[in-house]
């Protein structure tokens, strides 16, 4: 058991990393705090992918020094899937930034619970 | 006939094209393209569909130079192609119904904006419904994410900032999920595409070698998306999303967008894992149970609201239950009533928001529900409309929703364990769907004597047409859904 965790060593970080952001993203109520949260969810995803997709003792498939055997390089995929997943996370990012700016300039506060309150407030 | 293979892939690029032009061009112009965009991909799925139909077979169209293992693929069969056709003609009606106070709600200068944002949406259903790569759903699922936050928010206030915020803030924990599902599958079977992943995870299965990371995956991927169609403990965003955004947008939103995601989950059950593969798993009856829970919370719920738009809403919550309710009973009847249940909702719901921006426009702007008393009379084509729908979602026969009701009811005969439950709460949900649904008509057929200001005739035309082509689409579904499940069977045994 712990022998897996130590030899994964660098997936069990990765799996640690998605479930802080998973809890930050679920339950904090700072809007910018939960942003972050989302952003460790991505980040934790993509250093899994990284990891699973490195195999000790090759390198980058570029090829370099005219070596064109397969053996010697990894898996190109999982590198492109980590690039395309930072391509949607920063778009997502950019859009939840905008919603809190704009919750923000309302409401001059970045308490989810407290914006619910003051809408509550609001329609009675 | 070889040549009709090519038009899910026109219509993907279509819609995409479409959203770049519009948004260099005028408001009015954008939606016109917009209109003539999706009443062209109606027109190119009615022919997949024919084509698919005719032959009766699937297809595989290879997008780009590479094949099978390497390359990105579409794939479509009778169901993905009458998917598509729905969707187009739900969207359509729904724009149409909405459009008047599309103008009135949102900024002049954003209209062109709106109209990019139902274009990506078409084309992120069109991908998550013809696609056969799981990260090209993966990423077509964010932009439906985004462009449907769009369309909550485009209408601003507070409330729909506050429920943009709220669906944003669900949706990536749903995506998170899907996302790191998705990477534990590609890790344990080296595929992406689903006919690939299918034959390794059988394989895999068979010898039952990496049993916890395949169980994880699923759960991962079915919780995910769960989450983002807002089934029952996830649906906080969904009544304040529907309620205070733009009319289409809610109808659109209900109607389609939660539908996209149900869609995927649909194929990555029979496509990817397998459909015997699911059911060994529990995590069907996870999906069962929650599905229960958000047949009775949502429509209690729904009574206890006393805003005609937030009624619907949370009515959402508790059709999106009988969907999964539908999947876990893990039958394939099962499934077929499901999908024609998410048929059926989608006309109907789209329907109703229609028909309630109907009342409430004759009864000064008003959703409370004291002040509609006799907008039935005020405005009689929603008046009728809203009638429809209601007795549709109770399951009055004549309408579709009595055809997936009944549906549902047959398939769970087949699973000794969940025929009770599931007999139980389908007769406690329709109650709770007449309390509310019949205390709304009766409401809006009770006689007053007030002045409200009467509907222009210029608009009420184009609005009647919109409501009775709705009634229309309800009845034909209600009436002839025999040819509509088993197109719904023959689509499920070409999944395989």
């Amino acid at each position: 058991m712990f022998g897996n965790i130590i030899g994964n060593f660098g997936q069990a970080v990765a799996v640690l990393l998605f479930v802080i952001g998973f809890a930050n993203l679920l339950l904090q109520k700072n809007l910018i705090k939960k942003i972050i949260g989302m952003n460790f969810i991505d980040t934790g995803t993509y250093l899994f992918l990284a990891e699973k997709g490195y195999i000790a003792g090759r390198v980058a498939p570029i090829i370099t020094g005219g070596v064109t055997d397969a053996e010697k390089y990894i898996n190109p995929i999982p590198s492109g899937l980590v690039l395309t997943g930072i391509v949607v996370s920063v778009s997502v990012t950019a859009l939840m930034l905008s919603l809190t700016i704009r919750l923000y300039q309302r409401y001059h506060t970045l308490d989810m619970d407290e914006i619910s309150t003051i809408l509550k407030k609001e329609e009675n | 006939m070889e040549f009709m293979s090519n038009f899910p892939c026109f219509s993907l690029i279509l819609s995409m094209c479409a959203a770049i032009v519009s948004s260099a061009l005028s408001g009015k112009w954008a939606r016109r393209l917009n209109t003539a965009v999706i009443a062209i991909i109606g027109m190119l799925s009615a022919g997949t569909l024919y084509l698919t139909y005719v032959t009766n077979q699937s297809y595989v169209y290879k997008m780009g130079r590479f094949s099978a293992p390497w390359g990105n693929e579409i794939r479509f069969g009778n169901l993905e192609a009458m998917m598509a056709l729905f969707f187009s003609v739900i969207m359509l009606l729904s724009i149409w119904g909405g459009r008047k106070h599309l103008l009135a709600e949102i900024d002049g200068f954003k209209e062109n904006l709106y109209y990019v944002l139902l274009d990506l949406l078409m084309s992120s259903l069109l991908a998550l419904v013809y696609t056969n790569d799981l990260f090209t759903a993966y990423v077509f699922v964010e932009i439906n994410t985004i462009s449907a936050c769009g369309l909550i928010m485009i209408r601003e206030n507070g409330h729909t900032l506050e429920a943009a915020t709220r669906y944003m803030i669900m949706s990536l924990i749903g995506s998170g999920l899907l996302l790191f599902g998705l990477c534990i599958l590609y890790d344990i079977t080296g595929h992406l595409l689903m006919s690939n992943i299918k034959e390794q995870v059988t394989l895999l299965v068979g010898t039952g070698e990496y049993h916890i990371p395949l169980v994880v995956a699923i759960v991962f991927i079915s919780v995910g998306l769960a989450i983002k169609s807002a089934l029952f403990p996830f649906h906080s965003w969904l009544p304040d999303a529907y309620g205070y955004s733009t009319v289409s947008s809610a109808a659109i939103l209900s109607s389609l967008v939660s539908k996209g995601y149900i869609f995927l989950l649909i194929k990555v059950f029979y496509r990817v894992i397998g459909f015997e593969v699911i059911c060994q798993s529990k995590v069907i009856n996870v999906l069962f149970v929650f599905g229960l829970c958000g047949m009775i919370f949502g429509s209690l719920s729904a009574i206890r609201e006393n805003d005609i738009r937030r009624m619907i809403a949370f009515s959402s919550v508790a059709q999106i239950g009988y969907i999964y309710m539908g999947f876990g009973l893990g039958t394939e009847t099962g499934m077929v009533a499901s999908i024609f249940h998410i048929l059926s909702h989608a006309a109907t719901k789209s329907m109703l928001f229609i028909a309630a921006v109907g009342l409430t426009d004759v009864s000064g702007q008003s959703k409370k529900f004291i002040d509609l008393t006799g907008a039935g009379y005020r405005n009689i084509i929603a008046g009728i409309t809203f009638t429809v729908g209601s007795l549709s979602m109770v399951g009055v026969p004549l309408f579709s929703g009595f055809i997936s009701k009944i549906l549902f009811a047959q398939s769970c005969v087949s699973n000794e364990n969940k025929m009770l439950p599931t007999l139980i709460c389908l007769a406690i949900s329709t109650i709770l769907n007449a309390i509310y649904f019949m205390k709304t008509v009766l409401r809006i057929y009770t006689p007053v004597h007030t002045e409200h200001k009467k509907i222009k005739w210029k608009y009420a035309i184009s609005y009647g047409v919109v409501c009775l082509l709705f009634i229309g689409l309800n009845i034909l579904l209600g009436m002839c859904s025999e040819p509509v499940v088993s197109l719904i069977r023959s689509g499920i045994s070409m999944f395989a």
